[in-house]
């Protein structure tokens, strides 16, 4: 497990329980009241700096190398059904983005996310979730795949951004971006989507244009990372935690805004500190959303998202 | 040192039609130089339990592959073919055709059926390279559309199993306007919302991949086939390149964004029909 610097006491609280557990074990000392003070300790200090985290400690925890990232979720809500299917049937199977079809309950969904890797191999052979504009592609023919059977879609969002790279240019990441913003918007099955990680600008909404659209408490979304921000508008790196803040690219701010539709509470230190409570969390959600939204005829449920869309925006006169 | 002993003509001379099967009861050895007993193969699945080199079969084992008991309805089964353009080139094409019905028992390139898969029906048209290639004309094209007919009728979801190094020659502008006839029938299929699952083995080439093998919701394909359109002797001799290790094998076609999977023959069955109860939100059948 790793640490984020502010987790720092929380890591050194958890060296004690368990050493003070393994004391009990070896001797014959009676430790379950210091144990149990040390984890009581823990709850509290997990509490305490949980509780306030700034606008750039979520972006740090949404980046955590412990987070559970796409794979992990789909593979975890759907048990052994889900099967993954590649290709965007032009030039690239685009590892960065993954999509398949996998049942929760006796519903069939298709899921289609970025995927993060875990350790440097897997996050090169990721491309570190940057998508190029064949994953968007992989991941409109699924939707369109989806559409075509009457299944809804689910997507998770986490990316820093999609791929800036020179083939992507030339292949058209922004028309594959526009693309799909394009096709979900009247797609004609539900879609639901939820922010796990990062959602970084347009490579985040390639696959985020939903019916409702959640983010999980410890994530972000805006339309820029905050160091990049910082160093357009600040001419400097240095600035990022400002930027941060300034962004209002909290699950809070955003749902303040009514950008979001709702907040998917995290276990308490992260979806990292106790991954089945967060795969519950999400599966939760997706079958409370999807219930409400399959009451809804089709027809109504697409003007309804374009409403939806139609309604962002502030100015005055 | 006598000259019986010496080869006179380099190479292998035996010509394609000529190679015999190898017998039942006999070794095999595959690509790679392992041998396995033809039974032991047989009973693989005609997988090499050594190196997993997946052997080339016909409709009549794929068939026992996917239907339930090996228990099937076949469509059309008399369907033959004419000799439109009086085709000659080293030999005649009704006699080739001829040769071919006595050295395989088919009457054509593929046969299509209808039965239970892991206890829902499904229909299949499966592909026999061992006549004359496996190559598509009138009577391929009829079939595969018939077969889909059927499937569109009944609303049955529909497998097509290639193999065959393409349109058939010696039928020249027909054989070439079944990709169109293939391929707008597949339209119809879709429009019908029924699955379609494109499995291609080893080889599918040519007209067949510019058609109804490209055109899955899902394609699939069994590991190592040789997948493309022109074929790797002319690509190579077109752009005088060599060319890259696997070029055009599944895994070439996977990485580049053409296939939604590759699957072993041992788990066909069961991937295709967890494929159609997935995306027809059916419970899956175990």
């Amino acid at each position: 497990m790793e640490y984020l610097d502010f987790e720092l006491p929380i890591k050194e609280l958890e060296d004690q329980l368990k050493e003070c557990i393994l004391i009990g074990e070896k001797s014959d000392v009676d430790v379950t009241d210091t144990c149990e003070q040390i984890e009581k300790k823990l709850n509290e200090t997990r509490k305490s700096i949980f509780r306030d985290l700034t606008p750039w400690q979520r972006v740090q925890i949404s980046r955590h190398p412990s987070r559970p990232y796409t794979l992990d979720f789909i593979n975890n809500i759907t048990q052994d059904t889900f099967m993954e299917l590649h290709g965007d049937r032009t030039v690239k199977d685009d590892k960065a983005m993954i999509g398949g079809l996998g049942k929760i309950g006796d519903q069939s969904f298709m899921f289609i996310g970025q995927q993060k890797g875990y350790n440097t191999k897997m996050r090169q052979y990721r491309n570190f979730g940057m998508a190029n504009p064949e994953g968007y592609r992989k991941a409109l023919r699924l939707m369109k795949m989806a559409e075509k059977f009457s299944i809804p879609v689910v997507t998770f969002l986490d990316t820093p951004g999609a791929y800036p790279g020179l083939e992507a240019e030339e292949r058209g990441q922004g028309e594959a971006i526009a693309r799909n913003i394009f096709e979900m918007s009247k797609l004609k099955t539900p879609i639901i989507t939820i922010v796990i990680g990062e959602g970084a600008s347009g490579g985040a909404l390639g696959i985020g244009v939903g019916d409702v659209v959640y983010m999980l408490e410890n994530t972000w979304y805006s339309v820029i990372s905050p160091e990049s921000c910082s160093s357009i508008l600040w001419r400097s790196w240095e600035y990022k935690e400002i930027a941060a803040e300034a962004l209002k690219l909290t699950p809070k701010d955003m749902k303040r805004m009514k950008l979001i539709d709702g907040i998917i509470r995290e276990p308490l230190g992260g979806a990292h500190a106790d991954r089945e409570k967060a795969y519950r969390s999400v599966e939760m959600a997706i079958i409370k959303a999807y219930t409400e939204l399959k009451k809804l005829p089709i027809k109504k449920l697409v003007e309804k998202r374009m409403d939806k869309y139609a309604n962002m925006g502030e100015f005055r006169g | 040192m006598s000259l019986w002993f010496k080869r006179k003509d380099k190479g292998i001379q035996t010509s394609t039609d000529e190679k015999k099967d190898v017998p039942k009861g006999l070794w095999y050895k595959t690509p790679s130089g392992k041998v396995i007993d033809s039974d032991e193969l047989r009973d693989n699945l005609y997988v090499s339990p050594e190196d997993g080199y997946h052997v080339r079969i016909g409709s009549a084992e794929y068939f026992e592959i996917f239907f339930d008991n090996n228990t099937f309805k076949e469509l059309d089964e008399k369907l033959t073919s004419k000799d439109p353009l009086r085709f000659v080139d080293t030999k005649k094409y009704t006699d080739r055709l001829k040769e071919a019905y006595k050295k395989t028992n088919l009457y054509d390139a593929v046969r299509t059926a209808v039965g239970k898969s892991l206890g829902k029906d499904l229909v299949i048209a499966a592909m026999d390279f061992s006549f004359i290639g496996g190559s598509m004309g009138s009577v391929v094209g009829e079939k595969i559309a018939r077969a889909i007919n059927y499937s569109i009728k009944k609303k049955i979801p529909f497998l097509m199993i290639s193999k065959s190094g393409g349109a058939r020659m010696q039928e020249a502008p027909l054989s070439l306007m079944q990709l169109v006839k293939t391929s707008a029938k597949l339209a119809q299929l879709a429009e019908a919302k029924i699955p379609y699952i494109s499995l291609s083995t080893d080889p599918t080439t040519g007209g067949i991949t510019a058609s109804y093998a490209m055109l899955g919701d899902i394609n699939i394909a069994e590991p190592k086939a040789l997948i493309g359109f022109a074929g790797p002797r002319i690509v190579k001799d077109t752009t005088g390149k060599d060319l890259p290790e696997g070029f055009q094998r599944s895994e070439f076609l996977l990485e580049h964004g053409f296939l939604d999977k590759i699957i072993e023959r041992k788990d066909l069955k069961k991937q295709v029909n967890l494929y159609i109860d997935l995306i027809q939100n059916l419970p899956i059948r175990k």
